[in-house]
């Protein structure tokens, strides 16, 4: 289970002024859920995605992770409750001098598996998603889709019960996003994963997550439960308004994003 | 043509030596430039205020340094640093002296070049290892370094056949090496022949090393 409560995010600009891009928020996601965080560009949802694992440090509030407070805590126990959360991006973030196996077996190095344990768990890693024949590939020899299985395995590599999905499947054709998609619904119902992903379509949102928030502008402006939508704000009608595709009369919302 | 040849057998054992003091210059500033360089241009990089290690205090003041030393004309730099040479390899002249002002004007120069190639490794991927949960020095050594490290050895190679010219300017005080040949003989005793070998040997140098380096560049780049 994550429990934020009150967390915010204040950056300050190089010209020293201040923007808020997350107000004091509360949000509870329980284990095993798939859980979606809505919004357009810079409305704060990225930040709030990575408060949960600090990679951004919060200016104010809690985050607790199955019941360990994150804020506050030293380097090294922060180090070891990330292996417990795992992370994919949008840009994948391989690195490009490793092959596919090596690539996996970074979080594990890290961690400071020994050798040959860490072969054997980035192969059943590799193999989780489908990608065992390619362990030798670069990178650059990869597709998109590949190398986001690549990104996955890595980030599952460590055994986390939680995982943070930022944009995962934003930089992939609709084809190959769905399969992304599909195997990120298969390790939340085998493996009861709890996964937060970030995303500013709501055909990710609607296939996948049970719960969503929606943000602007650093706040939550509406919380919808996926089994029944019923969106209270423009933005949430907005966005399920664009489910059924984008006509004339789709109203925008005032404010231009 | 008969001529040429007839200068390189007079003069053989000369350019001989003056290669191989060349050589020597050249290998101790680019061990200098890798063994301090590297790790200055490190901390260059990491003590930024959105650094790893945010030390913007030192940061401020080893940048300063850093811009202070490359201010200084390349000739100036050898004169005043002749106590210093005489401190450290116990002579003022001669290859030996040579290589220290050389170490000193490369080091600063190549910290900014590792600097600039650790600020070209995507953002995010300093994200992902700290998402995996990678300490700082994992982070330094198995992300950032390794994944610039088709970049850092492209400044590694620029470097090295600027430093061999370099090396040539440190012939106007002294220092040995063939840029010292091809003054004194050359331009001073209107020995043409002593020069044009020099400046071909020099064209040998460069063009291997940046041979080697484009090699070495492609062996390790995976992208």
């Amino acid at each position: 289970m994550i429990e934020l409560s009150q967390v915010s995010k204040r950056f300050q600009t190089a010209s020293g002024k201040s923007i808020d891009a997350l107000l004091p928020t509360d949000l509870t996601i329980p284990s095993g859920q798939v859980f979606g965080l809505l919004g357009f560009s810079g409305a704060g949802k990225s930040t709030l995605l990575r408060l949960i694992n600090r990679l951004e440090e919060p200016t104010g509030g809690s985050v607790r992770i199955d019941g360990q407070e994150l804020v506050g805590l030293p380097d090294d126990a922060l180090r070891q409750a990330r292996r417990r959360v795992g992370m994919i991006f949008q840009q994948f973030n391989l690195l490009s001098h490793r092959s596919a196996l090596h690539n996996v077996e970074f979080s594990l190095e890290v961690a400071g598996v020994a050798r040959d344990e860490r072969r054997s768990l980035a192969r059943e890693s590799l193999a989780a998603v489908g990608l065992s024949d390619r362990e030798d590939a670069y990178p650059a020899q990869l597709s998109g889709g590949q190398r986001q299985r690549v990104a996955i395995a890595r980030a599952l590599a460590t055994s986390p019960t939680i995982l943070l999905c930022d944009e995962a499947t934003s930089a992939l054709d609709p084809h190959t996003a769905l399969s992304i998609l599909r195997l990120l619904q298969q390790l939340n119902r085998e493996r009861g994963m709890t996964i937060v992903i970030v995303t500013h379509d709501i055909k990710v949102a609607s296939y996948l997550c049970q719960h969503c928030v929606v943000l602007e502008r650093g706040r939550v402006v509406d919380r919808i439960d996926m089994s029944n939508p019923q969106p209270q704000s423009l933005l949430g009608k907005f966005f399920f308004e664009t489910a059924k595709g984008w006509t004339d009369q789709t109203v925008l919302p005032q404010e231009e994003p | 043509m008969s001529d040429l040849f007839k200068t390189l057998v007079e003069f053989g054992p000369d350019l001989w030596k003056a290669t191989l003091d060349t050589l020597l210059m050249v290998s101790a500033t680019m061990a200098s430039a890798l063994l301090i360089g590297t790790p200055l241009g490190v901390l260059l990089f990491t003590s930024r205020g959105a650094g790893l290690y945010p030390r913007p205090l030192l940061n401020r003041i080893v940048g300063y340094v850093v811009n202070v030393v490359r201010s200084f004309p390349f000739i100036i730099l050898l004169v005043i640093l002749i106590p210093f040479s005489r401190l450290v390899v116990g002579t003022s002249i001669g290859p030996k002296a040579a290589a220290v002002a050389l170490s000193v004007a490369v080091i600063p120069f190549f910290a900014r070049l590792v600097e600039q190639n650790l600020r070209d490794v995507p953002r995010g991927i300093i994200d992902m290892a700290q998402a995996c949960g990678a300490s700082k020095w994992a982070t330094i050594f198995k992300v950032l370094i390794a994944e610039a490290m088709p970049a850092l050895v492209g400044s590694l190679t620029v470097t090295a056949t600027g430093f061999i010219a370099y090396s040539a300017v440190a012939g106007a005080v002294g220092a040995g090496g063939l840029g010292d040949l091809a003054i004194r003989y050359g331009y001073y005793r209107f020995e043409t022949g002593v020069m044009v070998w020099c400046v071909v040997i020099m064209f040998v140098l460069v063009q291997g090393t940046q041979m080697a380096g484009a090699w070495l560049a492609r062996k390790v780049d995976k992208r």
